[in-house]
């Protein structure tokens, strides 16, 4: 349990660097990279929180699929480092305020979970257990729908990186 | 099993994240970045998600987390795609040159 609490906080502080390093780096790749970094530590923290299917997932779909199209197109296309533009104060102070606001609004939230006692028992989060909740019918059409989207994903993307669009 | 401690910590981890992903959204002119910010937002609420799915102790959070890693991956595909049609008209990936709606 101890050893838990302090993996978590360390690959916390990891995630929150690596995140720092995604929006403050000029260079796309750069910020791709921490990216990548981000992902996996916040895939070490589901695994902390007793979702190892999630944690899995997360590192296939979003370290491994997206993160490779996203290397794939910052490539393709050659992308230079940012320059400076005339609105970046204007920018950065809009920014901030609304991170602050996005945080205030959401630690009020977190402290509404904090008031309320809620015990955890039998929290058993393995594939199995998911398989059952995501294939019963309360998430079954939404389940299949969602193979739709990807299909509809696939045929659009096709369609919009065609050359005579 | 008991609740470890550190359920609400990882709330306020996804809070930094989802802040972070927020400002970076504002302060990077680069396409591409931007929509790295994004999934820097969602992958802030997925935590969110599992934490509080730990904290009740129901595994429904975690469903939703799986859907929004679906819808990701699809955002992702056609929002790089566009980026792709994009540079091909523009020959740029900087924001500010996509101003055509600009009132």
């Amino acid at each position: 349990m101890m050893i838990d609490a302090v993996l978590f906080y360390v690959f916390a502080a990891i995630a929150v660097a690596s995140a720092v390093v995604v929006i403050g780096q000029r260079n796309p790749m750069y910020s791709a990279f921490a990216l990548v970094v981000t992902l996996c530590s916040v895939a070490v923290i589901f695994g902390l929180l007793g979702s190892p299917f999630i944690a899995v997932l997360q590192v296939i779909v979003y370290a491994g699929a997206i993160m490779v199209l996203f290397l794939f197109v910052l490539m393709l296309l050659n992308v230079k480092r940012e320059k400076d533009s005339p609105s970046r104060g204007q920018r950065t102070l809009s920014g901030v305020a609304l991170a602050l606001v996005t945080v205030l609004v959401l630690q009020a939230g977190a402290v509404l979970l904090r008031s309320r006692p809620t015990p955890a028992p039998d929290y058993d989060a393995s594939t199995f257990e998911m398989a059952k909740i995501l294939f019963s019918p309360h998430f079954l059409y939404a389940f299949e729908a969602t193979s739709i989207l990807i299909l509809a994903a696939l045929v659009g993307a096709v369609v919009l990186a065609k050359k005579e669009l | 099993m008991e609740n470890p401690a550190f359920v609400h910590h990882a709330v306020v981890l996804s809070l930094i994240l989802f802040a972070l992903g927020t400002l970076g959204v504002f302060l990077r002119r680069n396409v591409i970045t931007v929509l790295m910010c994004v999934e820097l937002m969602l992958n802030g609420v997925n935590l969110a998600f599992v934490a509080f799915s730990r904290a009740q102790g129901t595994l429904d959070g975690q469903v939703l987390v799986f859907f929004v890693m679906v819808v990701a991956a699809a955002e992702a595909a056609v929002g790089l795609a566009i980026v792709i049609a994009l540079h091909r008209h523009r020959d740029t990936l900087d924001l500010d040159a996509f101003n055509l709606m600009k009132g």
